[in-house]
């Protein structure tokens, strides 16, 4: 098959994790590909994968993705064993091909992570985000109650800081990424835009303590501060995060009833490994 | 062809001055009591801004909502992509904004083929959307003394849009995601991601539910409601290549098209002016880079044509900043059909830049140098860095290089005052419907409206349709949900079973190709014809040979899009007849042979000063045309002029 493109063309081989559904077992299979332009994003050169499977009679390869300009977090992919390849700051949807060199050996598999199962090849179920988001992480505030936007004055600067925080597109990169699988960058990131803006003070004792709460039992792992998840973050989402997530539930727990349900954040935070 | 003015299209817009008329409708509407809410089940379909604000308010009202999305999380709708901000006509600038002026200019913007009463609501909403976001904690832009910060957008002249970054869609989709997930939590509402709509069911000519196909397992679901609310957004991706997320599709709406749903002004599409160009053609999807660019960012091509040197080569004298010569009002803020054709007429006369020829400068230097690179990184940050992601290029050191991309639809589902459709009991939001930006929407509207519709539309006009009309019982036991939901599955079959020899993918790349040539930027008689010629064999040719590989009975996204080119197919030829039988230029619809003498658009409003809104009529039966006038008692038709 022909591209017309410019710039320079690619061979690689690709070793692409299959799996028919949850319920069987995957394999790793190999295949080759000629003439990848360095202009093609990753995504593109899994459509000309998959193209070329149609005309081999091989059923395509089933990825997640929608917006490919890097802000829905749709997309996923450990590639060559990071979490959206090589690039920091960078969804797979915009990694694009001129990262890799010609003749290279490229192993793409789906998030690993027991709290993310995998649904078909390197889709997975990502579900549990929402329901930890569900346990606390909004503001109670109903339609049509809300005073005038600028009857709270908010500090530049916490806004910026909350908006540092509120970037986190949910794609679960930092879950991928922690040898734990833990989701502790994505609790954090909306713990942490949540309780410096204003807006988010009167719940947000029973936020944290309900988001890690969900968190736990989902089954994430632990955070033992290795800030792989960090380095990992296509939105840039600072473990800094964490340690205000960490303050919030202290805080929670020794200052609010609810917090004697709890136990200390260790046993969720920073134990183990 | 024939055109009715049609009782179909009863507007129901209520009487009285323009400024009374939301209260009029709220005086007069009925309720349904706090106690008997809960009886009442709503579907809504599609979780993007109108969608996500209309499930968490509906339930937070006591209504059962149930919610879809085909993506793995509602907080992943295309909304989240929108870049430069949203617009309300707040006055923080103390520069004469009013919701009169935010009204004018949309009416006005949209080249008067919008329906007033829609637009205006909108404007006195638009303040309302701001107090509402903030208070969910959405971070938006502020100044150091506390307050919110502004900026300007194409055709405007005052600072209206609130922003968070090159973000805003993003802070708005999550505050609207966290509000549905309060009610999913609370038990109110049910979601149903990774679900697709394949069909609307009517009962008794009234909707009553959906039938949808489970994405992961394959099962084809039915559900029934006494309403059903359609946020499923535009049809961009007609085009293939758009602005669009991949998943965005006309399926929900065509479908409910062809269950007597009419369609509004197909061809009114948005050809955005300022995206990363297309490198070639295994390009998937083309990126946007936000119209706030144009604040500080300045348009140009070469004197010559084609002008081998670089940008840095060529003196200032030799640059022709072409929206600063033909437009000295408004300069690089025209609205988006103006500055798009304006990019397209000098690419086609040969001035147009880079390999391809078929791109414009956009230009930060003076900027850099007037305020300083770290200014401008903090404002578009994010949109730089995207830029030089894709083309490897530093715009801090050389002018962006953009050309016009499909972006937004502003043709959709008709609706009434009500966002009601003429299927009683199915209303419909957001881009999905036609209603409020005429044949050209301005910047920063498009997030105004998806949630005017969601939080403060659809509660009151929803509860009047539960409140007004005899509801009897129907549950998904139903006959209609069964044969209905036979038809769904039996299409799905038929499209496994062809067993071809091309995929869906190639078929849906050659339909935009058809679509951007004859019906992109500028259109004309002879080529809607061939247009319409040409998609009707792709089409029969696809249902003969696409291949769609696999099962129906688990995850297979081959399927998927192929139900969705499927209908791709139907709607690109609507659009193209829609495109034919409006013989005038307005907004985004420009026909060749409608021009003034300076090349703009020539709009004919003794004739077509109206809403063209499409009956379906059965397979292989050409579509019926009907038309709702439009009148401006408020704000006067004009020639709209930007110079």
């Amino acid at each position: 098959m022909s591209h017309s493109t410019t710039g320079k063309t690619l061979n690689l081989k690709l070793r692409v994790w299959r799996q028919k559904d949850n319920a069987s077992r995957g394999e790793f299979r190999d295949y080759a590909l000629v003439g990848i332009s360095t202009e093609m994003s990753f995504l593109e050169m899994l459509d000309i994968l998959n193209e070329q499977l149609l005309q081999q009679g091989e059923e395509p390869v089933n990825f997640d993705h929608d917006c490919r300009e890097g802000i829905c977090g749709t997309c996923s992919l450990m590639i060559n064993g990071q979490a959206h390849g090589p690039d920091n700051g960078t969804t797979t949807c915009q990694l694009h091909m001129r990262r890799f060199h010609d003749g290279q050996m490229i192993t793409i598999e789906p998030w690993r992570a027991k709290a993310f199962p995998v649904i078909r090849d390197l889709v997975v179920d990502r579900s549990a985000f929402d329901r930890i988001i569900q346990a606390g992480g909004y503001v109670s505030v109903r339609t049509g109650q809300a005073p005038e936007a600028n009857s709270v004055p908010i500090s530049k600067n916490d806004q910026e800081s909350a908006l540092d925080a509120a970037v986190c597109i949910g794609c679960g990169a930092c879950v991928a990424s922690c040898k734990n699988a833990s989701a502790m960058l994505f609790v954090a990131a909306k713990v942490s835009h949540l309780a410096q803006l204003p807006q988010g003070a009167p719940e947000r004792a029973a936020r944290v303590l309900g988001m890690v709460g969900q968190m736990d039992s989902e089954e994430f792992g632990n955070c033992t501060n290795t800030s792989e998840c960090e380095a990992a973050c296509p939105a840039g989402v600072s473990v800094t995060h964490i340690a205000r997530l960490n303050r919030e539930y202290a805080k929670a727990l020794y200052g609010s009833p609810l917090g004697l349900k709890g136990e200390l954040l260790t046993s969720s935070g920073t134990g183990g490994d | 062809m024939s055109s009715d003015s049609s009782t179909l299209l009863n507007s129901r817009v209520p009487g009285g001055p323009i400024e009374q008329k939301w209260d009029s409708f709220k005086r007069d509407q009925k309720l349904v009591a706090p106690n008997s809410r809960r009886k009442y089940e709503v579907i809504v379909v599609g979780t993007g801004l109108a969608g996500a604000a209309a499930a968490a308010s509906l339930a937070e009202m006591g209504y059962k909502v149930k919610v879809f999305c085909f993506q793995d999380s509602p907080r992943r709708a295309h909304s989240i992509a929108a870049q430069g901000g949203i617009n309300a006509a707040k006055n923080y600038h103390n520069d004469g904004d009013s919701v009169w002026r935010l009204f004018v200019d949309t009416v006005k913007g949209g080249d008067f083929r919008a329906r007033e009463a829609n637009v205006y609501r909108l404007a006195q909403l638009s303040e309302n959307i701001i107090d509402q976001c903030v208070a969910q904690g959405v971070p938006f832009a502020r100044e150091y003394g506390g307050t919110l910060a502004n900026r300007t957008f194409g055709g405007t002249q005052v600072s209206r849009t609130f922003y968070a970054r090159g973000q805003t869609g993003q802070q708005l989709l999550i505050g609207a995601y966290q509000a549905l997930m309060r009610q999913v939590a609370g038990g109110n509402a049910t979601l149903y991601a990774r679900r697709e709509m394949l069909d609307l069911v009517t009962v008794d000519g009234v909707a009553r539910g959906i039938v949808c196909r489970n994405l992961t397992t394959g099962k084809i679901e039915s559900h029934a409601a006494h309403a059903v609310l359609l946020c499923t957004g535009g049809y961009g991706n007609v085009f293939y290549l758009s602005t669009n997320a991949k998943g965005c599709n006309v399926t929900a709406a065509w479908r409910a098209h062809k269950r007597g749903a009419l369609f509004g002004n197909p061809c009114y599409t948005q050809i955005h002016p300022t995206c990363i160009p297309v490198t070639g053609d295994h390009q998937s999807k083309l990126t946007l880079m936000s119209e706030s660019l144009r604040n500080d960012g300045r348009v140009w091509v070469p004197k010559q044509a084609n002008d081998p040197r670089t940008p840095s080569q060529i003196p200032e004298g030799e640059r022709d900043y072409y929206l600063e010569r033909r437009y000295p009002a408004y300069g690089n803020m025209v609205p988006r059909d103006v500055a798009s054709r304006a990019a397209k007429e000098r690419c086609d006369a040969g001035y147009g830049v880079g390999s391809s020829k078929l791109s414009v400068y956009l230009d930060f230097s003076r900027a850099i140098k007037e305020q300083g690179e770290a200014a401008i990184r903090g404002k578009y940050g994010n949109l730089f860095h995207m830029y030089q992601k894709i083309t490897d290029e530093n715009p801090y050191q050389s002018p962006m290089r953009i050309y016009p991309a499909v972006h937004y639809t502003m043709g959709g589902l008709w609706v009434d005052y009500h966002l009601e459709s003429t299927i009683p009991g199915m209303f419909v939001l957001g881009e999905a419907n036609f209603s409020d930006h005429g044949a050209n929407r301005l910047g920063a509207s498009a997030l105004m409206q998806g949630l005017a519709d969601g939080y403060f539309i659809a509660p009151y006009t929803v509860s009047n349709h539960l409140a007004s009309r005899k509801l009897p019982e129907v549950t998904d036991a139903h006959p209609r949900f069964r044969e209905v939901a036979e038809e769904a599955r039996m299409r799905l079959q038929r499209l496994l079973s062809i067993d071809g020899k091309r995929s869906v993918d190639s078929y849906h790349r050659e339909l935009g190709q058809i679509m951007w040539n004859y019906c992109g930027m500028s259109r004309n008689a002879a080529g809607l014809n061939t247009a319409i010629g040409k998609i009707t064999s792709l089409r029969e040719d696809f249902w003969r040979n696409v291949n769609v590989p696999g099962v129906g009975e688990n995850l297979n996204q081959s399927l998927e899009l192929g139900g969705r080119v499927a209908d791709f197919l139907e709607f690109g030829e609507l659009m193209c007849r829609d495109a034919l039988a409006r013989e005038e230029s307005a907004g985004g619809h420009f026909r060749e042979e409608h021009q003034t003498a300076d090349n703009e658009a020539k709009r004919d409003d003794e004739k077509f000063a109206h809403v063209a809104a499409w009956e379906y009529l059965g397979e292989g039966t050409q579509e019926k045309r009907h038309v709702e006038p439009l009148t401006f008692e408020f704000c006067p038709l004009q020639v709209r002029n930007y110079k």
